[in-house]
């Protein structure tokens, strides 16, 4: 049975080229219809531009199914998500949907920092559609796992930021619809409290209730999704077994460009004394494997111009996670080059840099001690996860996921008598 | 929460009322939320809703009474006049100002849950109506200082009262959706209340307005026929007030509403489009 019938979903933002922000000042509107008299209409229309967040979008979701949506940033995945909550309404098109619906598309929805902790509870209860018998009934479930006995009749403006996201997800945990929808809820939090997030999410799929669930964690998406979405520029290119889709979209994010490349001295970047060529990064992949992950070892290679007769140069790598946070610099042996083009390759091995996002920047150094040209975010480049026999799911921590000599052994046996 | 729905575009859903209705204990916990969070982290708490009505009127008593020589109708003290339309008045632009604000207040609601957004406006009344409660009280103990007698008219007060509140409501949902839209409206609503106070019968009596040549446009600010039966109920037959004032309220006040229902209806799905 389908609970959700989507046909030919589209909506439509006007995006207003004159205008940082949805809303407007009346003064905008005034000065507006005023440059509307002078200018021609020509003028006045490209302004104005329509943006499709969604176009076109049909499914059927049936009872039961756990269906994971993946696309990049701005394919229209919240959009769809907000659409489906009734936050906003499509443009074109219908959903039909049957059963009791609860979206969570933020942890703790509508708190008020003055309010207690217990007050919180009925109020986001109230917001999330519980009815107050609902909420008195799971009060104590829901203080237990959020752990905040002591903190109950306290401001939620004094909790600790873990604090109250784990009341919000706790309280949103003990709604009991038959469709769920969730929103990268998974982002925040600690580790400890994302394992227990998911075990939760994991209780309702398997208690046969619908549930949809946007995240950039593939790997939850693949413990918890047996059917995915994917969606690109506001339209659901492919749908199908969680296992194909991820491995097709993943593939897709690969085939970024991960290569910079002038043909020509005179339009490279660079100075008098040196000039970019290329810059690339090549995976060495292995298993069949179409995408980078964890495992996979990837080269840099760099080439550029070296325009000055002897010039004593060496190149220096740093690499940055996306947030900033340098992870580590590294840098070639200074050497005297002739006049032409000079190239090095710097390797990184498998099993070495964590899942997440990177970003490389390439310098040339003159004598050791003058930069000559400092190339910031040459490259940007994704590392997707992978586990193997394990069944926790949650981020894993760290920058770096280096495999060491760990070894475990029984010491002693205990002999009993 | 309803189980079986259609989402469409322009779709209001028929059983919008009913959702409505089913969100009730959600516009509980809503008002409940606006009056506990009033006084929090006030050192005076409640007893701000008691001394700013006084303090208002003694500075409108000094003003008008003692400066400017306004005369109240014959028979009742000044002060009393004063406190029972600003008693009334301050309901009406208290409920009118929330109710415009409370979509743009409550945005984060908007744009990350469903209810029907009617709950926003509605739920606003809340602190406005126990601020009256308590303005009402303090009218309460200085009839008995003035030892000025009650009126039987008073059983009419929850029809002004109701009348107050569709006024503002009518009015306070227009406003609500302009504000999403326009945020040059959040800067006019406090000086529309100012200069409404001065268009409307607070400081002094409607019967100075009697004999100009204004008085018909006087008679269509629904407000006027409110405060004078308002002041009616409180302080008897000495107070003046023309029934027939109530017809030109009750039309115009009928029609906002009507009017504003269906604009914000009609608005309420894209919000969102511009928080």
């Amino acid at each position: 049975m389908s609970v959700i019938v989507a046909e030919n979903i589209s909506k439509k933002y006007i995006i207003d080229h004159q205008r940082k922000n949805g809303s407007s000042s009346l003064k905008d509107i005034v000065s507006d219809k005023f440059d509307n008299i002078f200018k021609s209409k020509t003028q006045n229309d490209s302004s104005k531009e329509e943006f499709w967040a969604l176009k076109d979008v049909s499914f059927k979701i049936d009872q039961g199914d756990r269906i994971g949506i993946v696309g990049h940033n701005g394919a229209g995945k919240s959009t769809l998500l907000k659409i489906l909550s009734r936050i906003t309404e499509p443009s074109t098109g219908e959903i039909r949907i049957q059963g009791r619906i609860a979206s969570l598309l933020e942890v703790g929805t509508g708190f008020h920092p003055e309010l207690t902790g217990r007050e919180n509870i009925f109020l986001n209860g109230a917001i999330l559609g519980m009815a107050k018998s609902e909420i008195k009934q799971s009060f104590d479930a829901i203080v237990d796992f959020a752990g905040v006995e002591k903190f109950l009749d306290t401001p939620v403006k004094r909790y600790s930021s873990g604090m109250y996201v784990r009341l919000g997800f706790a309280i949103a945990a003990h709604l009991n619809p038959e469709i769920l929808i969730v929103d990268e809820v998974l982002a925040v939090g600690d580790t400890e409290f994302q394992k227990k997030c998911l075990g939760k999410m994991r209780d309702v799929s398997e208690s046969g209730r619908t549930l949809l669930f946007v995240s950039h964690n593939l790997t939850a998406i693949q413990a918890l999704c047996n059917k995915s979405f994917y969606f690109e520029k506001g339209r659901l290119i492919d749908q199908g077994d969680t296992t194909h889709i991820v491995t097709n979209y993943l593939s897709k994010v690969s085939h970024k460009s991960l290569e910079k490349h002038w043909d020509h001295i005179h339009d490279a970047p660079g100075n008098d004394e040196v000039r970019i060529k290329s810059f690339k990064l090549t995976p060495d992949f292995q298993d069949n494997l179409s995408h980078i992950d964890v495992r996979t070892p990837v080269d840099f290679e760099f080439e550029f111009w070296n325009m000055v007769e002897g010039a004593n140069l060496n190149l220096s790598m740093h690499l940055y996670t996306f947030t900033g946070e340098c992870i580590f610099n590294v840098g070639t042996p200074s050497q005297a080059f002739g006049k032409g083009l000079v190239k090095g390759v710097c390797q990184l091995p498998g099993n070495f840099l964590n899942d997440g996002s990177y970003v490389v920047s390439m310098m040339i150094v003159k004598d050791t001690s003058t930069v000559l040209y400092n190339m910031e975010e040459a490259l940007i480049f994704d590392i997707e996860d992978y586990r193997e026999n394990v069944t926790w799911y949650g981020k894993w921590p760290g920058y770096i996921r280096p495999q060491l000599n760990f070894s475990i052994q029984q010491s002693e046996h205990l002999v009993n008598d | 929460m309803l189980h079986n729905i259609t989402i469409k575009a322009g779709g209001s859903e028929k059983d919008y009322w009913k959702d409505l209705w089913l969100n009730r204990q959600l516009l509980l916990i809503l008002s409940k939320r606006d009056i506990s969070v009033r006084y929090k982290q006030t050192l005076l708490g409640v007893a701000w809703s008691v001394l700013r009505p006084l303090m208002t009127m003694t500075v409108m008593v000094f003003v008008f009474s003692y400066l400017a020589k306004i005369k109240s109708d014959p028979g009742i003290p000044y002060p009393l006049m004063v406190l029972s339309g600003l008693t009334i008045w301050t309901f009406f632009a208290n409920t009118f100002t929330q109710i415009s604000n409370s979509i743009l207040i409550n945005s984060n609601l908007v744009s990350k849950v469903y209810f029907p957004r009617l709950l926003m406006p509605l739920s606003s009344i809340a602190v406005g109506f126990v601020d009256f409660l308590i303005a009402f009280g303090i009218f309460l103990f200085l009839t008995a200082v003035f030892q000025h007698p009650l009126s039987i008219n008073l059983i009419y007060l929850p029809f002004f009262v109701l009348l107050t509140f569709t006024t503002s409501l009518g009015f306070g949902l227009f406003f609500a959706v302009l504000n999403v839209r326009f945020r040059d409206i959040g800067q006019l609503i406090p000086f529309m209340v100012q200069v409404g106070m001065y268009a409307c019968p607070v400081a002094y009596s409607s019967t100075l307005a009697q004999g100009t040549w204004f008085e018909k446009y006087y008679n269509l600010n629904p407000l006027v026929g409110i405060i004078d039966g308002f002041r009616w109920c409180l302080l008897g037959d000495k107070a003046y007030f023309n029934p027939a004032s109530l017809i030109s309220t009750a039309i115009i006040s009928t029609v906002v509403l009507g009017l504003s229902l269906i604009y914000f209806r009609k608005k309420e799905n894209s919000f969102v489009d511009h928080i």
